[in-house]
């Protein structure tokens, strides 16, 4: 029984098994008190969907040896831009969707592809620069916000320049993932439309790790000197791995604005990097290998955890915004957490 | 009756590294004043002897070491550098300990400084002394002179060149009060050869001053000209120790070299070959360490060439460099088509491919599986083991597997199944999945550098009888980089020496330990005078 | 001990190069200095605000920011690289100074055991990140950047949660209706200014006081190198340069119809900032800098030669975190008013910016620069909303504007060591 007990805290590691252990209690505590597990069960499945796309952009950076993309605002930033275009272009529902997304891909491409190229001259202080630029992009385009020349009302403010802080998606696309195909089974709503689509951006990235491209980039951020003799060219498979990041973060931030209901500009995006990353981690991963169980395992866990965590805290001391700190404590806490152990077995 | 004084005395000393024994009972007794080599291959345990005696931290995170030292006749316990230097001892290392963006000054009184007590320091402790520059300042000036360096203290060191670095490394040691040995580790490795001049008299003049040297070198001319005693090292135990004047050149160089060795091949087997499979002229590659000057080689279609020669000299440089792992420069043709350097995937497209000496670090995906491992580079190069529909590729897992249970019952790897991680398996088998890998890419010419490196006897003969096969059954071109001369001269057709980047000449493996000895150590033309190619 | 070598001697002459290698030498290592100053030369122009006003408004944010970016010297300098997690140092004031707010105990004994309740803090929080960082060796500042935030999240779950609860405590005045946790202001106005109140100066005055000392100080540099064999160097010229500027300033501005009339200088704050110049300074003078200097250098070397690394590097934290507790007293006694969940989080982002574009790099860092960097940030910081509302007709992206700059600057000071590294490495290996 020891043994088992001590395979288990080995393979999973100390602080993830403190995470597991804190949503059981909590989920106990739910129960204790009497909090419906239904809707918490249907809020989690929702925010697993609409954050999850954000935890898979992880994946294709931390696989090709560059840590986890701490510069996601980047993606994010060109998906903002394709959902603003298909609202000045007056399109609504599924098709404003679709178009939101198509128009942000090449953008996302030729941004990925800037950064990658930064990313390859700074190896091993990528997670470092990664965080900054992303935050210096984020503040150049809250300047972006205010001189593009969008003239939809719904965007604007009503008197002065530039676009709003929120804009409000009721009208446009919201939720129209979340209700496709959506159904109700004991007291659970089940977002269909939403998890197949997370569900399946998971599965295109599963094929592309087993392809002889995905091989590939595993093998350059396993071992660079492996790699390059047999032939590979390092540089170009981390560009890969950046470019992909970017542009599932520009999925990531359409789906996830659909859900939300709403589209956040100007200081929103610039920390959306961190739960992504820790999310990853308390799946499984660390800072240098990942795979989809992490992706979908840890995105559930952590999302989870945030939306039991607040009812049940409100029963036991009405402080506003607990769950807010629970956030910052387990999100910073487990990429912490990571960062210690990247010594290790090398 | 008198009894000799001696300012070292190490007695048994032997070292085991995990269950790898790299030393076995040496002693040397060292007077003072006395300049004392110690000449030996790699791996024979010259390197070890030293950071023994200068308490790395390396040997005793490892398990210590066995045997005694003494120092004046006291036996000594040397646990840290810090304990060497406060006895007496200093080393110049052949990768200098220089901070290359402090002064000459402060690299000579690192954690010696010279201080001040003032206010802070009487209230809060001795680590807020003031520096007194000046003093220091001075004493390096004194230190630099003495070593005939007329530069100012207060110059960085980054940007001088390295003869000039070797000399403010033993400025280092000499300021330092009380010293009575001092080690040089290889210490004209670096040098050209006007510098290296100076470096000997400079030797000479401080052991004439009564501190005693010891001196790794491999270089038999220097040896001669300044040692007064000699030491030879092999394979971790000592050959002989012998004054120089007892001794000269040729004895060294067999005595450094000589082993019995085991012929796995007869040499009856072989027939000469005429088509050339590699030609190589006026190679050049910049691989750290291992940097090559100018090779002219041609490799014979069908044999097992062997590359061998001593640490650092260059061997290694020649398999990386043409396949494009380190920069490289100059001709090479692959069965008379010219080969583009500094290009992996072109030299794995020539029908090349290679066994890295770095196992580990480059040879394998420790945390991947076996099959894994064995499969990659031949799908990345040759589309191997996949599915493809269009532009889509996905890995063909059945094949993977079939494959590398061939693979694991003809190479006899010991495995628990083609799943297991290779980082779980021992070095002789690590190394089996390396050469799988690289067979499975179907190629003419096979290059494999320190194929048993590590690995235990019984492993190692697998290993050489498998590269045999190769050879018979298949026909394979092999070239073969090894330090272990006996192996090269157990299985190789021809074996050509690297000394100094540039092959000093090519023998059989019947020929001379005496030749074999000079060539390493590069005074075979000097002696010999007569070329062999 | 003598050794007598007998050889020809070898000597390495440095050719003086010519005045206009100099100035284009000169012009490249100050680049960034340079820009900057161009960039907040422009900005004052285009805010149109009075000069004597961005003094003032620059002469409190000194005050305020002065000590604080003075904690991240010896990090630089013991190779930790830029430590952004004085924050902690932030919070451990910031617990202080609103349990002194609870004995409501004012002015400057207010003040000082401010210092002595966040001072034993700070040490431990020293202690428990450099512990941090000598386990994450070669990732040291990511590590405090996400040591920053996690604490930040310990912060928020003490003074959110813990307070009333855990922490038995009542103080209707402090803390939210409820009783549970801390209000989300504070005001301060019982200790406000009780230390720059202590002596006030004219910008003249100051400035005559000020040319005084760097003339004073510069004489004693010149004087004391009268007699050593090397070289001095420029710092003379500095110091001297430096009186004369502040001398001329202080001629310029002692009518009373200047706009710098309405300027106050605290002195005693100023002093304190000097202070810890001087404190700096000395240190590395001392063997104990010296040692962050070779660890910072080589950490190799450093344990070869019998140095203790990881307690070196862990003294160093010690002293930053410790400085910038001491330095947010000092901010939070001038600006009156604590944002309890707020006050700290952009002081690690701000100071740091400050010191890059002073001229600092993640290597090497000096009080010059510091002070250089100050001036210049907090210049630009200030007349950023006024210069872009005139030029570009929003206030808004002024601020939006300082804001890219202070990330900016970091991002590119980060890529730039980031990529000497690895080109210092291909550069060691090609020659």
């Amino acid at each position: 029984m020891g043994n088992i007990w001590k395979n288990i805290v080995s393979n999973l590691g100390f602080a993830r098994l403190i995470i597991i252990g804190f949503l059981f209690v909590l989920v106990l505590g739910a129960a204790y008190f009497a909090i419906p597990l239904g809707p918490l069960l249907s809020a989690a499945l929702v925010r697993t969907g609409m954050n999850g796309i954000f935890v898979l952009a992880m994946l294709p950076t931390i696989n090709s040896g560059i840590g986890p993309n701490f510069g996601l605002p980047l993606g994010i930033l060109c998906g903002l831009v394709g959902a603003l275009l298909s609202i000045e272009l007056d399109m609504r529902g599924m098709p404003a969707l679709l178009f939101a997304i198509a128009v942000s891909i090449p953008m996302a491409t030729i941004v990925g592809l800037g950064y990658g190229w930064l990313l390859n001259k700074v190896k091993g202080s990528e997670m470092m620069v990664s965080t900054y630029v992303g935050f210096s992009f984020v503040s150049l385009m809250n300047i972006g916000w205010i001189i593009m020349p969008f003239a939809s009302p719904e965007m604007r403010w009503p008197i002065g320049r530039g676009l709003r802080v929120t804009i409000a998606l009721e009208e446009r696309f919201a939720s129209v993932l979340d209700h496709l195909w959506d159904f109700n089974v004991a007291g659970v709503v089940i977002p269909t439309g939403l998890l197949l689509a997370f569900l399946l951006m998971c599965l295109l990235m599963w094929f592309f790790m087993r392809s002889k491209t995905g091989i590939a980039m595993l093998a350059v951020g396993d071992s660079k000197n492996f790699a390059q003799a047999s032939g590979l060219n390092v540089d170009r498979n981390r560009l890969l791995g950046t470019t992909m990041s970017t542009v599932l973060g520009a999925i990531g931030i359409v789906v996830f604005s659909q859900s939300f209901a709403f589209i956040q500009l100007y200081e929103a995006p610039m920390t959306m990097g961190f739960p992504a990353a820790a999310a990853i981690l308390i799946g499984g991963a660390t800072v240098k290998r990942a795979n989809i169980v992490n992706v979908i395992l840890g995105a559930f866990l952590f999302q989870s955890l945030l939306v039991v965590s607040l009812p049940v805290a409100n029963k036991i001391i009405t402080v506003g915004g607990v769950a807010e700190i629970a956030r910052i404590i387990v999100s910073n806490g487990i990429i912490l957490y990571a960062l210690t152990q990247v010594g290790r077995g090398d | 009756m008198a009894q000799d004084n001696y300012v070292l005395e190490m007695q048994g000393i032997g070292k085991l590294y995990a269950g790898n024994r790299v030393l076995r009972d040496v002693n040397l007794r060292l007077k003072p004043g006395e300049i004392h080599a110690v000449l030996g291959e790699n791996g024979a345990g010259k390197s070890t002897f030293m950071n023994i005696l200068f308490g790395m931290s390396v040997i005793h995170s490892t398990g210590g070491f066995e045997g005694s030292i003494s120092i004046n006749g006291q036996e000594v316990s040397i646990t840290s550098p810090y304990d060497a230097m406060n006895l007496g001892i200093g080393m110049v290392h052949q990768e200098f300990m220089l901070i290359p963006g402090f002064t000459i000054t402060e690299n000579i009184k690192v954690n010696r400084e010279i201080t001040r007590p003032n206010i802070a320091s009487r209230l809060f402790g001795p680590k807020l002394e003031s520096l007194d520059m000046e003093a220091m300042n001075n004493d390096a000036r004194k230190a630099l002179d003495t070593v005939g360096l007329n530069i100012e203290e207060w110059t960085k060191i980054a940007g001088m060149p390295v003869g000039l670095m070797q000399f403010v490394e033993i400025a280092r040691e000499i300021d330092k009060a009380n010293m009575k040995i001092i080690v040089f580790d290889e210490p004209t490795a670096v040098l050209a050869e006007s510098e290296a001049d100076t470096l000997l008299k400079a030797m000479q003049a401080i052991a004439q001053a009564g501190i005693a040297i010891l001196f790794i070198t491999h270089r038999l001319d220097e040896v001669m000209a300044i040692a007064d005693n000699i030491t030879v090292l092999r394979d971790g135990a000592l050959v002989k120790t012998l004054p120089k004047t007892e001794t000269n050149t040729f004895e060294l160089a067999e005595l450094m070299v000589g082993r019995k060795v085991e012929k796995i091949v007869q040499t009856s087997d072989l027939q000469v070959k005429t088509d050339i499979a590699l030609s190589v002229r006026g190679l050049k590659v910049l691989m750290p360490g291992e940097v090559v000057q100018k090779v002219d080689l041609d490799v014979f279609a069908g044999e097992i060439l062997g590359i061998g020669g001593l640490g650092g000299q260059g061997k290694l440089g020649i398999a990386n460099g043409i396949m494009g792992m380190h920069p490289a420069a100059g001709q090479v043709s692959v069965f008379g088509t010219r080969l583009q350097l500094n290009d992996t995937k072109a030299a794995y497209n020539a029908g090349l491919a290679f066994v890295s000496e770095d196992r580990r670090g480059v040879g394998l995906l420790l945390d991947s599986s076996i099959e894994a491992n064995i499969a990659f580079t031949a799908m990345q190069m040759r589309n191997r083991f996949l599915y493809r529909l269009g532009p889509f590729t996905h890995m063909a897992y059945g094949q993977i597997r079939r494959h590398a249970l061939e693979k694991i019952k003809e190479l006899d790897i010991r495995c628990t199944g083609p799943m297991q991680l290779t980082r779980r398996l021992s070095g002789g088998n690590q190394q089996k999945v390396c050469i799988a890998r690289a067979l499975a890419l179907n190629p003419k010419i096979l290059f494999v550098s320190e194929p048993t490196r590590g690995i235990d006897v019984g492993a190692k003969k697998i290993v050489l009888e498998e590269l045999v096969r190769l050879n018979r059954e298949l026909g394979m071109t092999i070239v073969m980089t090894s330090s272990e001369l006996a192996e090269l001269r157990s299985i190789c057709h021809r074996i050509a020496i690297i000394c100094n980047g540039n092959v000093e000449g090519i023998l059989a493996p019947d020929d001379s330990d005496v030749d074999f000895g000079l060539m390493m150590a590069g005074t075979y033309h000097k002696l010999r005078g007569r070329e062999v190619v | 001990m003598q050794v007598e070598i007998k050889q020809k001697p070898v000597a390495i002459v440095h050719p003086p190069a010519s005045k206009r290698a100099r100035l284009r030498a000169f012009l490249f290592d100050n680049m960034v200095v340079l820009l900057f100053v161009l960039l907040s030369a422009v900005g004052v122009w285009l805010s149109e605000l009075p000069l004597g006003f961005v003094a003032m408004d620059l002469v409190s944010r000194i005050a305020r920011n002065g000590f604080l970016i003075l904690a991240l010297l010896i990090p630089v300098m013991a190779g930790l690289g830029l430590n952004f997690a004085i924050v902690l140092g932030a919070m451990a004031t910031q617990i202080a100074v609103i349990a002194v707010m609870h004995f409501g105990i004012g002015g400057l004994p207010g003040v000082l055991l401010t210092v002595i309740l966040a001072t034993p803090m700070a040490i431990l929080f020293g202690i428990l990140i450099g512990r941090l960082l000598n386990k994450t060796r070669g990732q040291e500042m990511i590590t405090s950047m996400m040591a920053g935030f996690f604490a930040n999240g310990l912060y928020m779950l003490l003074l959110m949660v813990m307070v009333g609860t855990v922490i038995p405590l009542e103080n209707p005045k402090l803390m939210l209706p409820h009783g549970i946790g801390i209000l989300s202001t504070v005001d301060l106005a019982i200790i406000r200014q009780a230390v720059d109140n202590i002596h006030i100066m004219t910008f003249a005055g100051f400035m005559a006081l000020v040319a005084a000392l760097l003339g004073i100080i510069g004489l004693w540099t010149h004087w004391r190198q009268r007699g050593t064999r090397r070289p001095g160097g420029l710092r003379a010229a500095y110091f001297a340069g430096g009186a004369i500027l502040a001398g001329l300033s202080s001629l310029l501005t002692r009518s009373p119809d200047s706009s710098f009339a309405m300027v106050s200088v605290p002195l005693v704050t100023f002093a304190i900032i000097g202070l810890g110049c001087a404190f700096v300074g000395f240190i590395s003078t001392t063997k104990l800098g010296q040692d962050f200097r070779t660890v910072g250098q080589d950490q190799h070397v450093a344990k070869v030669s019998g140095i203790d690394v990881d307690r070196t590097r862990l003294v160093a934290m010690i002293i930053s975190t410790v400085m910038a507790s001491w330095g947010h007293v000092l901010l939070l006694s001038n600006f009156g008013n604590l944002s309890t969940y707020g006050s700290h989080e952009s002081v690690g982002v701000f100071s740091i910016a400050a010191l890059l574009i002073g001229g600092a790099t993640v290597t090497k860092a000096t009080v010059g620069q510091a002070l250089t960097g100050l001036i210049l940030f907090h210049t630009l910081f200030l007349v950023s909303p006024m210069a872009g509302r005139n030029l570009l007709g929003d206030a808004q992206l002024g601020e939006f504007f300082r804001a890219f700059v202070a990330y900016g600057v970091i991002a590119a000071a980060l890529a730039m060591y980031a990529w000497k590294r690895t080109y210092a490495a291909r550069k060691q290996l090609n020659s």
